[in-house]
């Protein structure tokens, strides 16, 4: 059956890199078409009028945006393992816990990472209060999904791998082995997948990308021109 | 099979209505529970931890927290009258539509209506780009759902009863009928839905509440 997927994307970003995994661990071949988000394309225009971000995900020419939405269509879609689990109930606390991440931890570890002086210690409690939520909810299971990586694990691939990449840089101290022991380790986990190693971006091109932005201070808002 | 299904909410919480609308449509049986934010209540905080806000689901004794993670939930729970359609991708663009709804078009009304002067006049613009997008989506359907009621219609309810509340206390109208006929005729179709009209906050008491609460920002400008 002639299928056709593409996803309009960008390689650095932790929101593309989601819809890859997910796209990978179902099996899907698609292409992928490399955005410039500072000279956004009229095909991203086309197919996200509304927000004008990536990732946007294209079957058979339908676009879908926005990467929760995106990880919710994959699993529905294609056969392979599972996103989210079966049962409502675990489904629903993988979805909450997805929400809690993008809505809560995404600009508050941005912030702790990048904020300098008493700014800076002010979002750092605030990253610890929600990373030891994190921590909690992980309890004794090697990822988030259980035994094998789910919606929640996904969607916490910048926790895993983009924050760790940007404390290089700053020297920031938001997620450490000593402070979270246990989120420290999933994180290993995580990026040892070979799903997930494959799509991830090499690190040296993202600390390079951060070294930049570390130079250009008025870039720094949490703004993200991806979802 | 003995099922207890309860909703923690508050009387005007546009979210939690949501979640009574879902519930009454699949004609499920529930008690609520009247939450006062000022002084939350035992139950409230060990049902939602994190985020200690209302609604909550919680059935036979298991929480569910986040309106729109609740209505999927209840979708996947009881099966009958279903809100979601079975088509991924219709699916797909339901749930986008709902995430719009809550993270850009609700925001950006409400900011229409807490703002005044040339504050207001700013914020008029992308509300007004908002509730165009949303207008479009309704282009040939009489319910955001299709020919029935769906989740992405209980999702955008909130217009129903709430933007003609915000417009008596503001006098501004904001979803006027030649701009936005679809939209107009849809909020009447939605309001008419046995459930849903039998559901609301007593309208006067959202007028004095909403009244004071547009004082309140007026007065700390």
């Amino acid at each position: 059956m002639g299928e056709e997927v593409k996803l309009i994307g960008a390689r650095g970003s932790p929101f593309n890199c989601r819809v890859e995994i997910a796209l990978k661990l179902k099996g899907v071949e698609y292409e992928f078409i490399e955005e410039d988000l500072a000279n956004k394309s009229p095909l991203l225009l086309k197919y996200n009028p509304v927000h004008k971000k990536i990732p946007v995900l294209l079957h058979n020419g339908k676009p879908i945006a926005e990467s929760l939405v995106i990880l919710e269509y994959v699993d529905q879609t294609w056969e392979g393992a599972s996103i989210l689990p079966q049962h409502p109930y675990e489904r629903a606390m993988a979805r909450f816990w997805a929400k809690f991440i993008d809505d809560k931890c995404m600009s508050a570890l941005w912030n702790a990472c990048w904020s300098k002086g008493k700014e800076q210690e002010k979002a750092i409690e605030e990253a610890n209060e929600l990373l030891k939520l994190l921590e909690n909810e992980l309890k004794d299971k090697k990822f988030f999904g259980g035994d094998n990586i789910g919606l929640v694990d996904i969607v916490a691939d910048f926790i895993a791998y983009w924050v760790g990449a940007i404390q290089e840089v700053t020297g920031a101290e938001v997620l450490t082995k000593e402070k979270f022991p246990k989120l420290f380790e999933w994180a290993r986990e995580f990026i040892n997948c070979s799903i997930v190693k494959e799509k991830l971006p090499p690190r040296d091109h993202l600390t390079g990308f951060f070294r930049i932005k570390l130079e250009a201070p008025d870039t720094l808002k949490y703004n993200p021109q991806v979802r | 099979m003995a099922e207890e299904v309860k909703l923690i909410r508050t009387w005007s919480s546009p979210f939690a209505l949501r979640i009574v609308w879902a519930l009454k449509l699949k004609g499920i049986e529930f008690e609520t529970v009247l939450e006062d934010l000022a002084s939350k209540s035992p139950l409230l905080l060990q049902s939602n931890p994190v985020h200690k806000k209302v609604p909550v689901l919680v059935h036979n004794g298991k929480p569910v927290s986040e309106s729109l993670v609740i209505l999927e939930y209840i979708e996947e729970t009881w099966k009958e009258k279903p809100l979601l359609p079975e088509d991924p991708y219709e699916k797909a663009s339901s749930r986008f539509w709902a995430k719009f709804s809550d993270e850009k078009l609700l925001p950006s009304v409400w900011t229409v209506f807490i703002s005044q002067g040339n504050k207001q006049e700013e914020a008029l613009v992308p509300a007004l780009e908002n509730l165009q997008f949303i207008e479009e989506q309704l282009e040939g359907k009489k319910f955001f759902g299709g020919e029935k009621i769906g989740l992405l219609d209980l999702a955008i309810g909130w217009m129903a009863d709430m933007v003609s509340v915000l417009e008596e206390v503001t006098g501004l109208k904001l979803i006027q009928e030649d701009k936005f006929p679809l939209l107009s005729a849809w909020i009447e179709i939605f309001a008419d839905v046995p459930e849903i009209k039998e559901s609301g906050a007593p309208r006067e008491k959202l007028i004095s509440k909403f009244q004071a609460i547009r004082d309140a920002y007026a007065a700390t400008k």
